[in-house]
């Protein structure tokens, strides 16, 4: 076995940080209107639309991965979205990962915010409203800090579901180094070209990561139940 | 004159609401009924946390009717709900604070002033989770009131709370009543409740109002469920002359005649309620010469109702003429047919019980 680890084990990690955050990001920006609607709106279809937000987790990462080729692609809207800049599809390329991404992370956000803003009921709303405070203003003052948990937890999942993610990655991203190669797609090819030394490094990474995340979350989780008590 | 004026009609949830009454706008309206009568809801409507169908205005000013509908934010309100429904994150000081117009619009309600009427002083760097339920529903009345409202809401603010609490927090909302010039709208399904804060009273049954107006006007009404009920009292206005230092039997007037009265120190012209259970005034022809009842008044019997457990209550109009305050009185039918009691026979009403229900308030 050689011990020699390749330096370019760093570019996959920094793309895949890169990518979880902005994905991170978007996604509290885009998660967080849809997950108060949710939790508030009295719409009979409402569960309709919690049920399409939910399907990555039960979707094979491959079919959502193959409609989003199809869509990001020169034919698809995506390509039209990428003429505008000259460029002739947004498959295998960062901004087509960070897309992918987002859908695919997306009940991972939307459903512990959901679940806070449930949670915290209609009450601390209504007082506040009896307290002269507009819409906007309770929002921001009441309801966030209510739901920060539920916010911390779904950044936290969010993230890390994105820098765990293969089979959509690959599917619309491939493995250009650099552009779309992110870590477990450089495991995969790591393990293809037999650089056992850089896969184990990689892979014993991602179990000290996941780990840290799982703790993390538990201890979020324990002091949510302790303050609600 | 000002008044609060409510009409909403409609179905919220699987429940049909139809009220409708106008209140001056001042001292305590309670909104009286059992459990489930749609007093909460009427109280929502008002806020604007609920929307039916209708009308309400508050002193003039229109909160909703045909074409407008004013946002909960809008509306000059304080809401105190059954539980206190503090911020969690936020510490009592800060939770007083939340809804104050801060220093360019502060009102005529000040922080410290409420602060000491609250007695909540030590509590304010406290954070919520740590007060006791009383704590909890006193900072919860100061915060409502520290954002300067036109109208109190008050939704069974005591009922989630044991005996011992409750009576912690009456006096602090019979000082708020005394020292704040604030119509209140008070709900609640405990008659003792009302019968120390009220003003006026709103009567509901089924989701719809029975009756509205004061309190021991509706108290003393044969045609409503009040005076027939098992408890039933009248509360009577009244103003301290003079007390026996010797024994501190207190002589107290209303309209009509005197009420003698053990009780602690009082202070020569105030204005105290006095509550006189039916149960508790029993009828003669003459006037005893020998009793332990020191309280027996001249009345006469107004209007009488029999009841289905052969007993009579009877409405008193005390004074030789009739025309001073109101008492309620019940009997026995025996007793009634052995009298010859009836309609306009003037009486000795003789009072077994008189209860002082609230504290003092200086002539007005």
């Amino acid at each position: 076995m050689n011990l020699h680890v390749s330096a370019d084990i760093w570019q996959p990690i920094r793309l895949t940080l890169e990518l979880a955050a902005l994905t991170t990001v978007i996604l509290m920006l885009v998660g967080t209107p849809i997950a108060w609607w949710l939790a508030r709106s009295r719409a009979w279809w409402k569960e309709a639309v919690a049920a399409l937000v939910a399907i990555p987790l039960v979707l094979p990462p491959t079919v959502l991965g193959f409609y989003l080729l199809v869509a990001l692609g020169p034919s698809g809207p995506g390509g039209a979205l990428a003429s505008l800049w000259g460029a002739r599809t947004l498959a295998f390329t960062f901004p087509g990962l960070v897309i992918g991404s987002v859908l695919f992370s997306m009940p991972f956000v939307v459903q512990p915010i959901r679940n806070a803003f449930e949670a915290m009921g209609e009450k601390p709303m209504e007082a506040a409203a009896t307290l002269r405070a507009s819409p906007w203003r309770a929002f921001w003052t009441i309801a966030v800090p209510l739901a920060s948990p539920g916010f911390l937890t779904g950044a936290i999942l969010g993230f890390a579901h994105t820098v765990g993610e293969f089979g959509v990655v690959l599917m619309i991203g491939g493995s250009i180094p650099g552009r779309t190669k992110v870590l477990s797609v450089a495991i995969y090819d790591y393990v293809e070209t037999s650089q056992w030394t850089e896969a184990s490094v990689l892979a014993l990474g991602m179990v000290v990561f996941s780990f840290a995340v799982i703790l993390t979350m538990m201890l979020i989780e324990k002091k949510m139940t302790k303050s609600t008590s | 004159m000002s008044t609060v004026k409510v009409d909403f009609r409609g179905t919220l949830g699987r429940f049909e609401l139809n009220a409708r009454f106008e209140v001056p706008a001042r001292g305590v309206t309670a909104i009286f009924g059992p459990s489930g009568c749609g007093k909460t809801a009427v109280m929502r409507c008002i806020a604007g946390l609920n929307r039916l169908d209708g009308m309400c205005s508050v002193a003039g000013d229109v909160w909703q009717d045909e074409k407008t509908f004013r946002p909960v934010h809008q509306r000059p309100i304080g809401y105190v709900f059954q539980e206190a429904n503090l911020f969690p994150h936020l510490s009592v000081r800060r939770n007083l604070m939340y809804g104050h117009p801060g220093k360019a619009g502060a009102g005529a309600i000040g922080f410290d002033e409420i602060v000491g009427l609250l007695g909540i002083a030590r509590l304010l760097e406290r954070s919520p989770r740590h007060l006791s339920g009383g704590e909890r529903q006193r900072v919860a009345i100061g915060r409502a009131l520290l954002s300067q409202p036109k109208l109190l809401l008050m939704d069974e603010p005591l009922s989630a709370l044991d005996q011992m609490t409750k009576d912690e927090i009456l006096p602090y909302l019979e000082r708020l009543h005394a020292a704040l010039v604030l119509p209140i709208l008070y709900i609640s399904h405990d008659i003792a409740e009302v019968e120390r804060l009220a003003d006026q009273l709103v009567l509901m049954r089924n989701g719809a109002v029975l009756a509205s107006g004061p309190l021991s006007e509706l108290q003393s009404d044969l045609s409503l469920p009040l005076a027939l009920s098992r408890d039933a009292a009248v509360s009577l206005d009244a103003t301290v002359l003079k007390q026996d230092a010797a024994d501190g039997m207190a002589t107290l007037e209303v309209g009509g005649g005197y009420f003698l009265v053990p009780a602690e120190p009082l202070t020569l012209g105030t204005r105290r309620r006095l509550r006189v259970l039916a149960d508790d005034v029993s009828l003669a022809l003459e006037t005893p010469s020998r009793s332990t009842i020191v309280n027996v008044l001249r009345a006469r019997i107004l209007e009488i109702r029999s009841q289905s457990d052969h007993r009579v209550t009877a409405l008193l109009g005390l004074g030789e003429d009739g025309q001073g305050a109101r008492l309620l009185s019940r009997v026995t039918q025996r007793s009634w047919n052995e009298l010859g009691l009836q309609q306009g026979l003037p009486v000795y009403a003789q009072v077994k019980g008189v209860a002082l229900v609230r504290r003092e308030e200086p002539l007005a």
